[in-house]
């Protein structure tokens, strides 16, 4: 794609005298603009955040490996007190799948995929010293503790038949307005208005440093392609959640100021809330996986020891991608009672992103053919992603389909669609770019062999945990209920042994960080050998506190 | 090393400035669309039918009905929870000639002691069929207020356009369910 001609010593020879001195702790990591600690600060609360809205998901996996309620009645109790009622405890249940989409989709995949490695490599890859806002940045982060906050602590206030915001991920109208008294439903909505903020902010850093800070030499069209899907996420950000936070404000002002905008009673309509909310929901689909498809385009190229097939191609089906995304939106709500031609259409539109996608596919395929390939835990990670990308993406042209979603809206295909392209593609290319990029944000190799045994046991235990559920789904198990016949007990059975599994994939990770920080081998500046072309490599493993004090020339 | 082309540092803050505020303006027009979504949204559906919204046309409208063409409309009331209102169709359903005006007539009493003012929201059924189903007069464009014990018999005049007969979503279509829902407006 590029290459470089500053020999990489040449590049911070002249800054070793000053670049590495940092600022002391408390103003180093609570009041920091160095885009590198921000990046660190986003992965430390994207991996805290992850393990919150896992164990999440894991209360209730194990609530559903019978039929029957198992725990959800207790644990009622111990959050809504001993005399907690069985509604309650339903209650409970919407506030645990609710909390567990939110935090996995804005406090654990968009901090660390966005926040996380945009922030550490977006400037080091396009040779820029630092992000073009810094003290920008540094807000767009700590805007999210806050927001973080505010959902925990929506757990413990009233909200309807319980504690909590019991309203799904989509907060729909009029579940989350009417059918929700009490405040939990308008802190989780207060939540969603400061992540949002931040990840405006941060889409606008991005915007201008990738447009404005460029190395000399790094035209558009030699940037590395996870600078172009950051690029592309960033555009998303800015034009879809806007839209989200005007819905809902909506909501707010329903609730709280007697305004009727989603209330079908009194002249509004509940389904305006369902597209403007899906008008942002399926461009943030793709906010997700947008930078994960330029993290495996990175791995993908330098395991194969080639440059990535077709990279206008790939850059350009990105931006396809984005735009498409926004027009598209409807077949999230196919159910609701469009005529025909309403469902054809977003149908159709929905299969053509289908067509850049399968470019990517095919041209990582195409990367690696005739390369030479080093298996490294990045890229079987790599590999994971593209496998159980494919899968979702399959599952996902058959759910495009109106007649089709007719029988399987709100089921367990759904379910399992979903969390194929995000809990396996995203959290994959998160895995993936984490092993990765871990040597040169450490300065310490992880452990191999934990590398390759945490993929392993993750992959399978996953694939337990997912599979089952298009079975449960295609027989009809409806998502967002403890409790099921005892004709789905069989795969909820295999599908909680799955967690299980995934779950000591988990620990391996854990037990691989924390001995890699310590106890690794240095890293050198490029471990990864002649298929790592991009700048980061250049740099020092860690990258010195400052660089690019003179800027890389790029041909 | 030498980097001829690297702008001065004002220079780098003012062509930074000015992407943000681009973005900035960029994202403050993605709210307002959001914002504006509201009463595009309500254009959208009155002037497609989407949903099932229905149609308006004046007094003066001159519509040929189609001779032997008939349309099945059954009428569907209901009261929102706690509005102390009896409300039913004088005749659950009718049989009209496309085109032709008809009037259906809706009952309602007020059952409390007190002055209730209510306003309905209505819809039809098929959705598809919301684009031809035209009213010419309803109670339900305005307030009604009925007093203690009072009954009322309001008047619909509506008619089904013949265009109904040209579309193919609507050639199953065999009766058109009209609905109302009454509401009551809180006293200002």
């Amino acid at each position: 794609m590029t290459t470089i001609a500053a020999d990489p010593h040449d590049v911070h020879a002249h800054d070793h005298h000053d670049a590495d001195h940092k600022p002391g702790f408390f103003a180093r990591w609570f009041m920091s603009t160095n885009h590198k600690d921000i990046g660190t600060l986003y992965l430390i609360f994207a991996i805290c955040a992850g393990v919150i809205g896992g164990a999440i998901s894991g209360l209730m996996r194990h609530e559903l490996a019978q039929p029957g309620i198992q725990y959800l009645h207790s644990w009622a109790m111990l959050m809504d007190g001993p005399d907690a009622t069985l509604d309650q405890a339903y209650h409970l249940w919407n506030v645990l799948i609710t909390a567990h989409g939110l935090i996995m989709v804005f406090f654990m995949v968009m901090p660390a995929i966005i926040g996380g490695f945009g922030n550490w490599f977006v400037p080091i890859m396009i040779g820029a010293p630092d992000m073009a806002f810094p003290r920008m940045n540094n807000i767009s982060f700590w805007l999210l503790i806050p927001a973080f906050l505010l959902l925990l602590g929506s757990t413990l206030v009233p909200g309807g038949t319980g504690n909590g915001a019991g309203t799904g991920w989509t907060v729909y109208a009029p579940l989350s307005t009417s059918g929700s008294p009490g405040p939990a439903v308008d802190l989780a909505i207060l939540s969603l208005h400061i992540a949002g903020a931040s990840s405006i902010l941060g889409a606008i850093n991005f915007i201008t440093t990738i447009f404005n800070m460029r190395a000399p030499g790094m035209t558009l069209h030699k940037m590395p392609l996870f600078v172009w899907s950051v690029l592309v996420t960033a555009f998303l950000l800015l034009l879809s959640l806007p839209v989200l936070a005007a819905a809902i404000t909506m909501l707010l002002t329903d609730r709280n100021f007697g305004t009727v905008f989603y209330d079908g009673l009194r002249g509004g309509d509940p389904e305006l809330y369902q597209h403007l909310f899906w008008f942002f929901g399926h461009p943030e689909v793709y906010i997700m996986i947008l930078p994960g498809f330029g993290i495996v385009s990175q791995i993908v190229s330098t395991f194969s020891r080639k440059p990535v097939f077709g990279y206008l191609g790939m850059a350009y089906a990105m931006v396809a991608i984005g735009v498409v995304g926004f027009v598209v939106w409807a077949h999230h709500m196919f159910t609701t009672g469009m005529s025909v031609n309403v469902k054809m259409y977003f149908t159709a539109a929905t299969m053509v992103i289908a067509v850049p996608t399968g470019i990517k596919i095919f041209s990582w395929i195409a990367t690696m053919w005739g390369g030479s390939l080093t298996f490294k835990t990045p890229m079987v990670w790599a590999l994971g992603f593209i496998f159980m990308f494919t899968v979702g993406g399959v599952t996902g042209v058959v759910l495009a389909n109106g007649g089709i979603d007719d029988a399987l809206h709100d089921t367990y295909y759904v379910v399992a669609h979903f969390h194929y392209v995000l809990s396996l593609g995203a959290v994959f290319a998160l895995f993936a770019g984490f092993y990765y990029w871990f040597p040169k944000f450490s300065g310490r190799m992880y452990n191999e062999v934990l590398g390759q045994l945490h993929f392993w046991v993750f992959f399978i235990g996953v694939n337990i945990l997912f599979f089952p559920m298009h079975f449960l789904g295609l027989s009809g198990m409806p998502r967002r209920y403890p409790d099921y016949p005892e004709a789905f007990a069989f795969w909820n059975q295999i599908a909680t042994h799955g967690y299980d599994i995934m779950a000591v994939g988990v620990l391996i990770f854990f037990i691989n960080v924390f001995w890699s920080l310590f106890a690794g081998p240095k890293a050198a500046a490029n471990p990864w050998g002649e298929g790592a072309t991009t700048l980061e490599w250049t740099l020092s493993s860690p990258p010195p506190y400052h660089q690019f004090e003179t800027l890389p020339q790029i041909d | 090393m030498n980097s001829p082309s690297i702008p001065a540092s004002s220079d780098l803050a003012r062509r930074n400035r000015r992407v943000l505020v681009m973005a900035a303006l960029v994202a403050l027009g993605s709210l307002g669309l959001g914002f504006a979504a509201v009463p595009l949204y309500r254009i959208f559906c009155q002037t497609t039918g989407f949903g099932g919204t229905t149609q308006r046309a004046d007094e003066t409208v001159v519509v040929k009905p189609v001779a032997g063409r008939t349309m099945s409309v059954r009428f569907d009331s209901n009261v929102a929870p706690g509005m102390p209102w009896e409300f039913y169709p004088e005749h659950p359903t009718d049989t009209v000639e496309i085109g032709a005006r008809d009037m259906a007539i809706f009952i309602a009493k007020n059952v409390s002691d007190k002055p209730v003012t209510g306003t309905a929201v209505f819809n039809v059924t098929p959705t598809q069929a919301g684009a031809y189903f035209t009213k010419i007069q309803c109670f339900c464009f305005t307030e009604q207020t009925l007093q203690p014990g009072e009954q009322m018999r309001m008047p619909v005049i509506y008619y089904v356009d013949p265009k109904i007969l040209d579309d193919p979503d609507n050639k199953d279509t065999q009766q058109i369910t009209l609905s109302y829902t009454f509401n009551p407006v809180e006293p200002k």
